[in-house]
């Protein structure tokens, strides 16, 4: 089987692997650089429980080859701060967890770009992570909570 | 499996001119790469578009165009005060294009060269009479969106050539509207979609999920340019079937799609009638 070597900037650090040609960005994250906080739903990118920030923006890494990200910027679930997390546990965003760090990441990236809401509503951006538990109010509450903050802040 | 990656456009057409027949543009990834660990196989090659992201994503205001990049993904429209107040139906459909993952990666030229009937983002585009500009080491061809397709998944794009830019007229419009129905608001493929414009060269009505590729009304938009009146849900219905022959399949069935269609057509086109009588 064929192998390349992939160079991420992974949450801040340069780091380098052999990985098989036929690597999604997810498997590579998972099995190759040991980062399993992304997890696996659906594999078809309609979950979002694989998402991670490429280059800055939210996508599916199920549905990324390893290759394209080569030289890329990569940000998963594990760069979150406890003060973000901490927050989001305030009003149940979490139940079971499998949903949960893609819906971090996609949180995360609104609250970077909190302008986004100017173009639909809070549970209409968040329609690409699915959640069996929470029925979403927890969820959006939680992203609530992160937003007021950033506001806050700034 | 093989993956090719070029270095600039002109190698990546090189490539695609010496191994056409075994190498699949991949751009966005989320047509090609759903479900993947079921589909790879030795005999997959592909020619990664993603080291041309940095030069083919923005989109660009020309004098008498906006310029669509290869690699422009719906995102680069959202994200575009620009493109999205000139073409507000390209902002309509690109939000209703899955969700945020999907509109991140997924691009305008990979939704055409996809071919799907329920393609959302076509609709609005040929609604706007945008062309496809096809580039191989051949040379360059422009052509009407509108004819582009043959068939179901079947288009006038030859093996070795790329979609390099979508160019979307800049006119004044008079209407414009577009309607997505689906199971959902958001990450829902359409039951049916449709839009409509009418500019200085007449009236456009395009739609999606009612034939085996997405397309023009003409039988009704040659009524509407006539200046006939829009009188029943009957009438619509009779002249979107010289065009539309929907089927029933897992997300609809002939029946709702025809008259929801031709309901939704009837309740725009009289409204947008009576805009014209009172202005
Ligand atoms: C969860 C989910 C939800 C979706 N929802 C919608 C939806 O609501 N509406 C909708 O319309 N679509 C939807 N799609 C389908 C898909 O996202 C779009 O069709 C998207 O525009 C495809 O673009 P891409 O860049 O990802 O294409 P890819 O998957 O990279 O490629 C698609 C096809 O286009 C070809 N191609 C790509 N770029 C070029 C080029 N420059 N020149 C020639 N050929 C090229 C490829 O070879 C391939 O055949 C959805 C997909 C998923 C997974
Ligand atoms: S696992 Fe990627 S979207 Fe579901
Ligand atoms: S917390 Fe269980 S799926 Fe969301």
């Amino acid at each position: 089987m064929s192998h390349f070597d992939l160079t991420l900037e992974l949450n801040g650090k340069k780091v380098t692997r052999k990985i098989p040609l036929r690597s999604r960005l997810l498997d590579a994250l998972r099995y190759d650089f040991g980062l399993t906080g992304t997890k696996e739903g659906c594999g078809e990118g309609e979950c979002g429980a694989c998402t991670v920030l490429l280059s800055g923006r939210p996508v599916n890494s199920c549905l990324v080859l390893a290759r394209q990200a080569e030289g890329c910027k990569v940000e998963t679930v594990e760069s979150t701060s406890t003060e973000t997390l901490r927050r989001l546990n305030a009003t149940g965003t979490s139940q079971c967890g499998a949903c949960t760090p893609g819906i971090v990441m996609t949180a995360r990236w609104l609250c970077d770009n909190p302008q986004t809401l100017d173009l639909m509503s809070l549970r209409e951006f968040m329609s690409g992570n699915l959640c069996r538990c929470t029925g979403y109010d927890g969820v959006l509450s939680g992203i609530e909570c992160l937003l007021d903050q950033e506001e806050g802040e700034s | 499996m093989r993956v090719l990656t070029p270095s600039g456009l002109d190698h990546a057409l090189a490539l695609l001119a010496e191994f056409e027949s075994s190498l699949t543009p991949l751009a966005g990834g989320t047509d090609l790469l759903v479900s993947w660990p079921h589909q790879n196989s030795d005999e997959v090659g592909f020619l990664d578009l993603s080291p041309l992201r940095a030069e083919h994503s923005a989109p660009r205001l020309e004098q008498d165009a906006l310029v669509l990049s290869m690699l422009t993904t719906y995102w680069d429209v959202i994200a575009s005060e620009e493109v999205r107040t000139e073409f507000p139906l390209l902002l309509a459909a690109a939000l209703k294009v899955g969700a945020v993952q999907i509109q991140s990666a997924g691009t305008w030229a990979g939704n055409i060269a996809n071919g799907s009937p329920a393609a959302d983002g076509v609709p609005v585009l040929m609604a706007y009479g945008a062309e496809v500009v096809l580039r191989s080491t051949r040379g360059e061809v422009r052509v009407p969106l509108d004819r582009y397709y043959l068939g179901y998944k079947q288009s006038v794009r030859a093996l070795d050539q790329l979609i390099v830019e979508i160019r979307v007229p800049r006119r004044k419009r008079e209407i414009e509207w577009f309607h997505k129905v689906g199971a959902r608001f958001a990450q829902a493929i359409s039951k049916l979609g449709v839009a409509v414009t009418r500019d200085e060269t007449g009236h456009r009505v395009v739609v999606n999920s009612v034939a085996p590729t997405v397309v023009r009304c003409r039988a009704l938009e040659d009524h509407l340019d006539q200046g006939g009146k829009i009188e029943s849900v009957e009438q619509v219905r009779a002249l979107l079937s010289f065009d539309i022959a929907p089927i029933d399949d897992i997300r609809s069935t002939s029946r709702y799609r025809e008259s929801v269609l031709s309901r939704l057509l009837y309740f725009y086109l009289r409204k947008a009638n009576l805009r014209k009588a009172n202005g």
